[in-house]
């Protein structure tokens, strides 16, 4: 007889209920499954109501974070047997407004990551006709890490300080505006800078640390964020000076 | 309710609208409240809150020095009778426990300066644990110098 | 009903879509421009191409070069005059994804890297370590946040498309967070929503390619084109479907058998050599080499897992340097799914859908018959790839196609008028039959996820690498009868509240149209051609089947099809030649 393990979902139905409840489902606990073949196989075969979010399934669209027993984690990336016997707690996002079962509101990220524009800021551009914008290897490896991320939000949901200030920018949006900043292509570090100076940009940031460990890309938004923080300190300090540039 | 295997029937009449709070396409969300005791949930946090609740002590390590400034400043008998109150065994306990706390908190500020401070020589970057055992040797170097100005001279 | 008018709607936000959404922007920042996907932009499928993209940027290469292994690759099949357009596009469309941000590798000047793929004679393709479409992607999702004329309605799943008074004005949407219906009028619709390898059961795809748009434009009367042409990647990993790059063989990777001999020697592909040879082994076509491990199967030389039978990707003389500044996600994706290290160890691989050779058809504009309809990327058919792509030519053809789609779009939408009053009634129409047929239905027995699953094997079954004609109708009839059992499908989830087992369930309604237009397309052309290999009718036919064939869908009834020449301007068909 196979293996089977007990999945707790916080189901969470806003025709029903006005209080997320637990709801626990009995899956086969097969070698190569995921958390999320877990999830497929209760919507599959036993209650086809749970709503969640998934697409790729390899760990590169960022679509299927939950908090699996505690931890943030893509669902596609978590073998089902490392929690054996179980039971397995499966919970949304942290930080973020439910709006059914496993899916999270995600449009505050999407209005913050629009803040700190996370484009190429040029002065002037240079056209087609003369090529590509000359960048060693070194110049690429010099932001390469931060424009790894995925989107997924786990270390959003990591962040106490994101989850008690709201306001709060946060990791991946402040990691993916240091991925413009330190590209050498780019030149709008002071545009971004306006931004992220502010008290909900990089002060609230209190190194907590727990993005960095939950990052599944390996970004380190937490080394971003500190490193912005020496690079804003010195922008000040600068400022000061009466030839600075305030 | 558990199922092993067995499908749950649809339920549409008794399901439809069970919450009479709820408004056709202006669902609710869910807004948990973040617990005022979140720092207890996970090891990481404790270890953060720790952290910072230990800068406590090194604001206390501050206010002691500007204190023992302004007594030596206040003549001999007052720095006397502050150095003997140092010296009682309740006070010497309460900065032992102090220093340990002083201690950890400046081997974890320091253990964090390789995150912030990143040097690139070409493509790779300057590895943590040198820059770590710079800070630490400035550490090292600034006590040798406050030991010998104290007790050397 | 709430209707929300702008002036060009996307139908999908990936490469393409984002693409097409700049080229309007660009080309009139007048004009509103609304894109609707139902997922968020950066989790559409574009994320996890991986190998690179292909324009012609040394000075040994040529636009001429590309063209005929474009040409050649796609075993005639291809529109030379929408390859010629492509080939000519490419390099430029490349070089403003650089501007916009992209991290392409670079040589170590800090020119751009080229890198050499199947079936291409010159190193043309550019990468991003193996990770290109996800960095195009996001180049592309973040750039086009500066536009202040694009809004994006994230999570909104399209339901069908609005034609009225001849020309296509708008969709009607499902906003999933709410389940509110809404009307998106627009002046011009363009589609890209991707292919639809969930049709089968073992696929790189993500669970989102469902063929939406396919079925979209199918019901609103634009033929989808060359449907019979399914492309097999030849390395997937075994159990999950999980795309091991063609980068991993144009670094040096062989593919062995059971004996550890590099088989594809032995069709027609070429002599082993140590180093990779362009256009020879195992950088050959990707149809050819699916075959050959059909035929390798046949013989009893493949290894046989739990999970199927297999043949090995080895790529440890590669050596751990090079895989991890250039295939790092390889080694990832091999440690994560298969725990094993691709540096030590033998990698199981076996062919899996890939990617839709067919789609809409389209003209050289991105236009589809439906005026007011445009589609571009892998849910259209212009057709560039024609039985057969070669890899790296479709992350091009996404900027390529998406700029034209979204010029051609925008010049269509100055010319028109406000919305007709006939698009309300039919968006009224809509609201009403997802009521009746899914959310407030009583009764019904069949659930989704069963019927989806009898779809895709039959799809597997008779519609694979190799067809016969009773295979084929063995697969026609169970589609139509699953389609017929369609009808009387029960949803568990009545909820209005992102409802994800509706959209499970217009999803299967997509598929088992694209899945039909597939079996009766590939019925109908006796011949064998690229990846549509007819074991019946083994030899290419040119003077019968140089033509793409159409696909009319006609409700209730098998597809009717029929024929369109192809359009050759300056290379006569002839015989594809690899390792010679």
């Amino acid at each position: 007889m196979a293996q089977s393990i007990t999945i707790e979902i916080r189901r969470y139905r806003p025709e029903q209920e006005d209080e997320p409840v637990w709801q626990s489902f009995e899956v086969p606990c097969r070698d190569e499954w995921m958390v999320l073949d877990g999830l497929n196989y209760i919507k599959d075969e036993l209650d086809g109501s749970l709503s969640y979010r998934w697409a790729c399934r390899m760990g590169v669209c960022g679509s299927c974070g939950m908090v699996v027993n505690g931890e943030p984690v893509l669902t596609c990336a978590t073998y089902l047997s490392s929690f054996a016997p179980g039971p397995v707690r499966v919970e949304p996002l942290k930080g973020f407004p439910v709006i059914r079962d496993l899916v999270v509101d995600l449009q505050d990220f999407v209005d913050k990551l629009k803040s700190v524009k996370p484009w190429i800021i040029r002065d002037e551009e240079r056209p087609l006709s003369e090529g590509e914008y000359l960048q060693t290897p070194d110049e690429l490896a010099a932001y390469k890490q931060y424009s790894m991320c995925i989107n997924c939000l786990l270390c959003y949901s990591a962040c106490p300080i994101y989850s008690l200030e709201p306001t709060f920018i946060g990791p991946a949006a402040i990691a993916l505006a240091q991925r413009y900043n330190l590209d050498s292509r780019d030149q709008g570090a002071e545009e971004r800078m306006d931004v992220l100076s502010q008290h909900e940009g990089l002060w609230c940031c209190t190194f907590v640390g727990e993005c960095s460990e939950v990052c599944p890309k390996h970004v380190d938004p937490a080394g971003a964020i500190q490193r912005y923080k020496v690079a804003a300190t010195a922008e000040w300090f600068k400022s000061l000076l009466p030839w600075g540039n305030r | 309710m558990s199922q092993s295997g067995k499908l749950i029937p649809s339920e549409v009449a008794s399901r439809k609208a069970a919450n009479p709070r709820y408004q056709l396409f202006h669902p609710k969300w869910y807004r948990p409240r973040y617990p005022i005791f979140w720092w207890v949930e996970k090891i990481a946090y404790l270890r953060f809150i720790t952290r910072e609740l230990t800068s406590l002590a090194v604001g206390y390590a501050a206010v002691l020095l500007m204190v023992e400034v302004w007594a030596l400043g206040r003549g001999e008998e007052a720095s006397h009778r502050f150095h003997d109150l140092l010296g009682s065994v309740p006070v010497l306990v309460f900065h032992g426990v102090l220093l340990a706390l002083l201690l950890f908190h400046s081997v974890t500020w320091l253990n964090l300066a390789p995150k912030a401070l990143v040097v690139r020589l070409g493509r790779r970057r300057l590895p943590d644990r040198l820059v770590l055992l710079g800070h630490y040797a400035a550490w090292l170097v600034a006590t040798a110098l406050v030991v010998w100005f104290l007790v050397g001279r | 009903m709430e209707t929300v008018l702008h002036d060009v709607l996307l139908v999908g936000g990936g490469g393409a879509g984002l693409r097409a959404a700049i080229a309007v922007a660009e080309a009139a920042p007048a004009l509103s421009v609304a894109v609707a996907s139902k997922v968020y932009p950066m989790r559409s499928h574009t994320v996890s191409a991986e190998g690179g993209a292909a324009a012609v940027v040394k000075a040994d290469d040529s636009l001429d070069a590309h063209a005929y292994d474009t040409i050649s690759g796609g075993d005639w099949m291809c529109d030379q005059d929408a390859v010629e357009a492509f080939v000519r596009e490419a390099p430029e469309e490349m070089l403003r994804l650089e501007h916009w941000g992209c991290p392409w590798n670079r040589e170590l000047d800090g020119h751009i890297a080229v890198r050499p793929f199947g079936g291409m004679k010159i190193e043309r393709t550019w990468y991003a370590a193996d990770k290109t479409g996800f960095h195009m992607l996001h180049t592309l999702y973040q750039t086009c946040l500066k536009y202040t004329s694009i809004t994006t309605y994230d999570e909104w799943f399209v339901t069908s498309l609005l034609v009225d008074d001849g020309r296509c004005q708008g969709a009607v949407a499902i906003q999933l967070a709410t389940g509110k219906v809404y009307a998106l009028l627009a002046k011009a619709v363009i589609l890209c929503t991707g292919g639809c390898g969930k049709v089968f059961p073992y696929t790189t795809n993500a669970n989102i390619k469902t063929g939406d748009g396919m079925a979209l434009a199918y019901r609103a009367g634009a033929p989808l084109k060359d449907m019979e042409f399914i492309q097999y990647h030849p390395t997937g990993l075994p159990f999950t479907g999980i795309l091991i790059t063609e980068a991993a063989r144009s670094e040096g990777g062989w593919m062995l058998n059971k004996d550890g001999y590099r088989y594809l020697q032995d069709y027609d592909l070429g002599r082993p050599e140590p180093k990779p040879v362009k256009k020879s082994m195992e950088l050959g076509p990707r149809d050819r080499l699916s075959q050959a491990f059909v035929k390798e199967m046949e013989k009893g030389r493949t290894i046989e897992t739990p999970h199927g039978h297999v043949v090995h990707l080895d790529i440890r003389h590669v050596g751990e340097k090079v895989i991890d500044a250039k295939l790092p996600f390889v080694r990832e994706l091999c440690l994560k799914y298969e725990n094993l290290d691709p540096v030590t160890e033998l990698i199981p691989v076996r062919p899996v859908v890939h990617y839709m050779m067919g789609g809409v058809h389209t003209d050289i504009e991105g236009a589809t018959p439906v005026p007011g309809l445009f589609a571009a990327g892998e849910v259209a058919c212009v057709n560039i790839n024609g039985a057969n792509r070669l890899g790296s030519n479709s992350l091009t053809e996404l900027v390529v196609f998406g700029a034209r789609a979204g010029t051609a779009a925008a010049r269509f939408a100055a010319a028109q008028s406000e919305p007709t009053r006939g698009v309300l009634a039919q968006a009224l129409d809509e609201e009403r039959r997802l009521n009746r047929e899914f959310l407030e239905k009583s009764g019904g027995s069949e659930r989704v996820a069963p019927l989806r699953t009898e779809m895709q094997e039959a799809m597997e079954k008779g519609a694979g690498i190799y067809r016969e004609a009773k295979g084929l109708q063995a697969a026609a009839d169970t589609i139509a009868a699953v389609k017929e059992r369609f009808g009387d499908v029960a949803l568990d989830d009545r909820s209005r509240t992102f409802n994800t087992e509706l959209t499970a369930c217009l999803e299967l309604s997509n598929m088992l149209e694209v899945g039909d237009a597939m079996i009766h397309s590939a019925l109908h052309r006796t011949e064998s051609r690229g990846a549509h290999q007819r074991t019946d009718h083994p030899e290419r036919d040119d003077e019968r089947f140089l033509a793409h064939s159409l696909a009319h869908w006609s409700a209730g009834a098998a597809p009717r099809i029929d024929y369109l020449p192809v359009t050759i301007t300056r290379w006569p068909p002839g015989e594809r030649v690899y390792g010679r």
